[in-house]
């Protein structure tokens, strides 16, 4: 193995680097300043981030269990970007009085199951995949169970880790059935000619990977580990886990199961039409934020689906953007109620009210990004959704289109039900004006740059089409 | 010995033991015994991979190898899910999955 092929590993060694230089660094803190770690780890992975957008070689490792190449490197500083997002906004949160003093353990499980991600992205065989997404998913039960003394957490992580095993083990079942009709696991070796147990295997591995992205009927699990889960996880879990299942599910689309497309059109356009209108209707009615969020997020996996059904390179470019979007606007969401619930401790959406006469520059992002979530024309949501329903009528899928743009208007209503709280309804004791700290500020700077600019700024759009062209 | 057991009887076998795994997690009242039927559901697996190695491609490993692997990260789910189920338990001193409804809303 030569130093070249352990460079195409450049993301997966910055990681682990990060890692051990935290466990280093948390050595030289005594117990009562390890929240020094906080700012440590948000430079760290900075910088983890700046150098994955380097540019890169691409090639293959291990005999071609490893890929590298451009757009396998994109959803990974996409990801990045999350990850980063979430720290800096976690901050606040690390520093209470329950958790300042293991505070690296929060970032060592995150870090890890990023780690995961990229493994499970770069994936070249059904082995390394599976591997990655166990080390996605088994550091985030950990974390989502981080509060020990709330029985809400540990019941998260309860539901998180069962349900992830399970749907693990659904996926294995369907990888044996693969193996056992074409005796190979490399992604490139693997030819299917369409017998029914490698049909069957494929809805085996989607199930598997439909818990992880949450399409129903497999959303189970998504309000309650997200209702449960410290808020800075919800957020880890909402956009960078699901995140990476979704690119996971785009490569094996193109490689895999590429000769099965007519089987796997039927199952997504299904899934899709129930995905986003359960997750639609269910939103409806929730008063707590974070469940709000989580049917939210689960009717977004149903609007992404829409745009891998075709199964064009069209298509799983929009998905792409799609998910760039997604992060800065769930991100920054996700960044207002961790604010809000860190100075306040209130998480339901009647708390809201009034929200603007004590802190409008709070409400703003929040509207910004529900707006954005919802597909109002100036904001980058719309351009994403559109794309999206582009590539759907593209392929000719009308009747999916019509449903999803009827989805679209049931979900702009629940969206403004938030906004209306904050902007409009009375409040008698409204949350109190507050300031954020630093970093959460950066971050939801940030969000709302990147919900403002990725949507008018088409070089970025262009780029990912080209990758897409190039390689699916 | 083993040649005279056909391989679609084999696969019968563990594509039972399989869904007698999902019926357990689904039926089963006691957190651990969820986990028990998970791991049931993992073995059925493994057994298929290694059959199918035995069977078919005698000459290859990978079934072989991704068992190893399966098992290993079974240990490391079970340990994980273990410590989850204590710390839940020293909170609401129950691991009965009825119990555990604090969010049924």
């Amino acid at each position: 193995m030569s130093l070249q092929e352990l460079l195409l590993m450049r993301h997966e060694w910055l990681l682990i680097a990060a890692v051990v230089a935290l466990l280093l660094l948390e050595l030289n803190f005594s117990e009562a300043k390890k929240t020094n770690v906080i700012p440590a780890a948000a430079i760290i992975f900075t910088i983890v981030t700046l150098i994955g957008f380097l540019p890169s070689e691409n090639g293959r490792a291990f005999g071609g269990m490893f890929i590298t190449d451009p757009i396998r490197t994109l959803m990974k500083n996409i990801l990045n970007l999350g990850v980063l997002i979430v720290f800096l906004q976690s901050g606040s949160w690390l520093r209470t009085q329950n958790n300042f003093n293991r505070v690296t353990e929060f970032y060592l499980l995150i870090i890890s199951s990023v780690i995961g991600v990229s493994y499970m992205i770069s994936a070249g065989h059904l082995l390394m995949f599976y591997l990655g997404l166990e080390l996605l998913t088994i550091p985030i039960a950990a974390a989502a169970s981080y509060e020990q003394y709330k029985s809400k957490s540990a019941e998260a992580g309860i539901k998180l880790i069962l349900s992830s095993a399970f749907s693990s083990a659904i996926l294995l079942f369907g990888i044996s059935m693969l193996y056992g009709t074409t005796g190979t696991l490399y992604f490139s070796d693997i030819k299917l000619a369409g017998e029914l147990l490698t049909v069957l295997s494929f809805v085996f591995l989607f199930s598997g990977l439909a818990f992880k992205i949450s399409i129903v009927p497999f959303h189970l699990w998504t309000a309650d580990v997200y209702e449960g889960s410290p808020t800075s996880i919800t957020s880890y879990l909402s956009v960078v886990s699901k995140g990476a299942a979704i690119f996971v599910l785009l490569i094996f689309f193109a490689s895999v199961f590429g000769p099965l497309q007519e089987v796997w059109q039927q199952v997504v356009y299904g899934t899709a039409i129930f995905t986003m209108t359960i997750g639609n209707l269910f939103a409806i009615r929730q008063q707590n934020l974070k469940r709000f969020l989580a049917f939210s997020s689960i009717a977004q996996a149903g609007f992404i689906l829409l745009g891998m059904v075709g199964g064009t390179p069209l298509g799983m470019a929009t998905v792409i953007y799609f998910i760039l979007i997604y992060v800065f606007s769930n991100l920054a969401a996700f960044g207002v109620v961790v604010a809000v619930e860190q100075v306040s401790g209130k998480i339901n959406i009647t708390d809201y009210n009034g929200l603007y006469n004590t802190n409008p520059r709070l409400s703003l992002t929040m509207m910004l990004a529900l707006f954005s979530l919802a597909g109002i024309p100036p904001l980058a949501g719309f351009f994403g959704k559109f794309f999206l329903f582009t590539a759907a009528a593209e392929s000719g899928f009308y009747t999916l289109l019509f449903i999803a743009v009827l989805n679209a208007v049931i979900s702009l209503y629940y969206y403004l039900l938030v906004v209306k709280a904050m902007f409009i309804n009375k409040s008698d004791a409204p949350i109190g004006y507050f300031q954020s700290d630093y970093s959460s500020r950066i971050a939801m700077s940030a969000c709302v740059l990147g919900i403002l600019t990725t949507g008018f700024y088409s070089p970025i759009f262009e780029f990912i089409k080209k990758l897409c062209l190039e390689s699916f | 010995m083993i040649e005279s057991v056909p391989l679609n009887q084999v696969l019968i076998v563990t594509t039972l033991m399989f869904f007698i795994g999902v019926y357990g997690f689904l039926t089963r009242k006691n957190l651990i015994t969820m986990l028990i039927s998970v791991e049931l559901m993992l073995n059925a697996v493994n057994l298929n991979f290694v059959f199918f190695d035995r069977y078919l491609f005698p000459g290859k490993l990978e079934g072989h190898f991704f068992s190893l692997f399966i098992i290993a990260i079974a240990a490391a789910e079970a340990a994980v899910a273990i410590a989850i189920f204590i710390n839940l338990y020293r909170n609401i001193r129950s691991i009965n999955v009825e119990d555990v409804n604090e969010m049924k809303n």
